[in-house]
């Protein structure tokens, strides 16, 4: 679809409420974000009112809306970061731009104000290019092309179904990096978006994330729940999980996901050493997950994304339900999403993605 | 605007900087505060009897088309005449490290601060520190200063595997192909990108001969560029072709390949008619060739980059001799160009593995 042909309407922003004054972070947003409509999902876990500045189109979820549409004994899918999931089970729009409540504009190298959603929609509405490497980067950008040595006929692309940005300030890293390295802020705008190359594994990050419902809308889910799952992204691992599936799918599809551009300015928060007394959990599993992840294969058969969903469940309980049970149970949870998305979601994914 | 200061000469006794050339070396004199320290190889493309004026002050080797009839003999036919893809040569006789090469139209550029850029010095860092291939890092490189590992990104895999090449890319005149270049003649690239990064095992990229850095012990016998230029139907592809076989090979063996930074100012736009007549077979070929590269498996008694070579070569001929002629001539020639290398370069095999961390 050509960007020009994009309008305001086709796109929702989801925002996941952690705290409940948000205020500050909307008007900072305000020049951004005053054109969508907003969903807002308030954490299921937090008490307080949340708190909403007027003049934004926007529609509230809370505890109560969740329980409705899904269910009580649903309603931990969506706790802490995950009750942004919900804002994407009931959206109806095109495309998704999610955000993390304690990030704010960025200024790219020349002090101009970062718009992301209008970056992410670029990035959606241009091809991705994952079966060869372009070493100038994203070819369909001004003043890019591709490269002597790439061959014509993958010039075409693919569709771009997931856009992943980045952060300025306090970067998406672990505990025990940003415990390490305490001072550590990233301060480096690299001006950049690429395609991230087919069969390549890389941690999604959902701080800043952009993606085209129906084609992808299934494969991001509240999956992997640690046993002592906080409320920092440091004490979370959902989005790495489902980011990792997501590309696992696009790949069979034949769906692109791109990196890089745009940036977001993520707030100082959270203590890393607090959350290193805690458990490593999410650490621990990454290391159990990798060979999984670098060796599934789907099924010819599974030409939609629900299918291959329930596909990567079945080989998600068949090879690492031994290794945890917590694995059982993001396999239980992948199979409840894909119910979910079908019955509570409109609208199915086209066979093969659009 | 500060002058500048001479950088320090990491490595100085370790790499070679190879430059083919077949007009002059004027371009050095830029190059000076960062070039001076290092041991220069010139190979001489072209009429042997014309004199390559090297400017003063250098430390310099040079060899011409009789040099290379001379040291080779008969085996001197896998090293193409009247192309810069001749450079290779300067690759074999090096008995250094790393080899940095660098075209003859290649200047040093500037940071978006003003700074100059010292390439080398980028290289070095590169080419010195891990590459991340089994899992790509949003934050791109994470050995750089102020960038790291990103959440999620699995800690056994932190370690990395050693670099065997870094690529490095240009600011100006783009490296389009003749057909780009025709419908885009005035495009510059004038986007600094700020970031190296792994390209991820298994994925393919378009190497450029240009700006490059590699690490000779680790994968010298790989960069061979094949026969282009004079009694060849292709030209071009040479940077190509070692790219592809080194990326193959490197993937094998657990090695990484960088790209990104540094940048090098690009400033010469050669004549897209020329180029388009060079490439044109090559534009169709490259469409075999990709899936050729795409699904080629090495068997894992192949150890070294020499008996990968090898059997690179061998299929090479079996499957991509119906396309052209060609391509069983440039498999005669890997073949070749492995035997010549392992003669002038006797102690063969790949090295210990940085077995004595030899960096300075």
């Amino acid at each position: 679809m050509n960007q020009d042909d994009i309008k305001d309407s086709d796109i929702d922003i989801v925002i996941g409420a952690l705290q409940p004054d948000l205020t500050s972070f909307l008007n900072e947003w305000r020049p951004v974000f005053s054109r969508f409509h907003l969903i807002i999902v308030k954490d299921p876990d937090l008490k307080e009112q949340l708190n909403i500045p007027e003049g934004f189109d926007h529609h509230v979820y809370t505890k109560p809306d969740i329980e409705k549409a899904v269910g009580a004994s649903s309603t931990i899918l969506f706790s802490g970061y995950s009750c942004r999931y919900f804002g994407y089970l009931v959206s109806k729009k095109k495309y998704i731009i999610s955000i993390d409540d304690d990030c704010l504009p960025a200024r790219d190298n020349e002090g101009n104000l970062v718009d992301p959603v209008a970056q992410h929609i670029t990035n959606l509405t241009t091809p991705a290019t994952p079966f060869f490497f372009n070493t100038l980067y994203d070819p369909f950008r001004v003043g890019a092309d591709f490269v002597r040595g790439y061959p014509f006929s993958l010039r075409s692309g693919v569709t771009c179904a997931l856009s992943c940005g980045l952060w300025l300030n306090l970067a998406d890293y672990d505990a025990p990096t940003q415990a390490l390295k305490p001072q550590q802020r990233n301060s480096q705008y690299v001006d950049l978006i690429m395609t991230v190359p087919a069969r390549a594994l890389l941690p999604v990050s959902g701080i800043n994330i952009a993606f085209e419902r129906e084609m992808v809308g299934p494969a991001l889910f509240p999956a992997l729940r640690l046993a002592r799952e906080g409320k920092l992204r440091w004490e979370t691992i959902e989005d790495i999980w489902s980011g990792m599936c997501a590309k696992v799918i696009c790949d069979h599809l034949g769906l692109g996901v791109k990196t890089g551009l745009p940036y977001v300015w993520r707030s100082d928060k959270g203590d890393p050493i607090e959350s290193l007394k805690k458990e490593w959990q999410g650490v621990k599993l990454m290391e159990e997950v990798v060979p999984f992840f670098q060796s599934v294969r789907l099924p010819r058969t599974a030409t939609t994304t629900e299918d291959c969903v329930a596909e990567m469940a079945k080989s998600v309980r068949e090879r690492l339900g031994s290794v945890d049970p917590v694995f059982n149970h993001a396999a239980d949870a992948m199979l409840q999403w894909v119910k979910l998305w079908k019955s509570v979601g409109s609208g199915s994914s086209t066979p093969g993605g659009a | 605007m500060a002058t500048p200061v001479s950088p320090i000469p990491l490595l100085k006794d370790e790499l070679d900087i190879v430059i083919p050339t077949i007009r002059n070396l004027d371009f050095l004199e830029m190059w000076r505060p960062f070039f001076q320290p290092y041991h220069l190889i010139i190979v001489q493309d072209g009429d042997p009897s014309k004199v390559i004026k090297v400017p003063e002050g250098f430390d310099y080797e040079l060899y011409n088309r009789n040099d290379i009839n001379r040291i080779l003999g008969p085996k001197a036919s896998c090293i193409s005449f009247k192309d810069s893809a001749c450079r290779c040569f300067g690759f074999m006789v090096s008995k250094k490290k790393y080899i940095y090469t660098i075209d003859d139209d290649c200047f040093v550029a500037k940071e978006p601060s003003g700074k100059d850029i010292n390439a080398l010095e980028q290289h070095i860092k590169n080419l010195l520190t891990p590459s991340t291939p089994f899992f790509f890092n949003t934050l791109y490189d994470p050995y750089q200063a102020g960038a790291d590992f990103v959440r999620g990104y699995p800690f056994s895999l932190r370690e990395g595997v050693p670099t065997a090449v870094s690529h490095g890319l240009w600011l100006n005149i783009p490296d389009y192909d003749a057909p780009t270049q025709l419908v885009k003649p005035r495009e510059r690239n004038t986007r600094y990108v700020d970031a190296v990064m792994t390209i991820p095992k298994g994925t393919l990229f378009p190497m450029c001969g240009m700006n490059l850095g590699f690490n000779r012990e680790l994968i010298g016998p790989a960069m061979y560029f094949g026969l282009m230029g004079d009694g060849q139907p292709i030209g071009r592809y040479d940077d190509m072709w070692a790219g592809w076989c080194t990326k193959v090979i490197c993937d094998h063996l657990g090695l990484g390949v960088k790209t990104g930074l540094p940048y090098i100012w690009h400033s010469k736009a050669s004549n897209p008619f020329v180029n388009l007549k060079k490439e044109y077979k090559g534009i169709y070929w490259q469409e075999e060739i990709i899936p050729f590269f795409q699904t080629t498996t090495l068997p894992k008694e192949c150890t070294t980059v020499q008996k990968c070579y090898i059997e690179l070569a061998k299929q090479v001929k079996a499957k991509l001799s119906k396309v052209d002629e060609y391509f069983v001539k440039l498999a005669d020639a890997m073949v070749t160009w492995i035997e010549a290398w392992d003669e002038l370069n006797p102690s063969g095999g790949k090295a210990a593995e940085l077995a004595n961390g030899a960096s300075k």
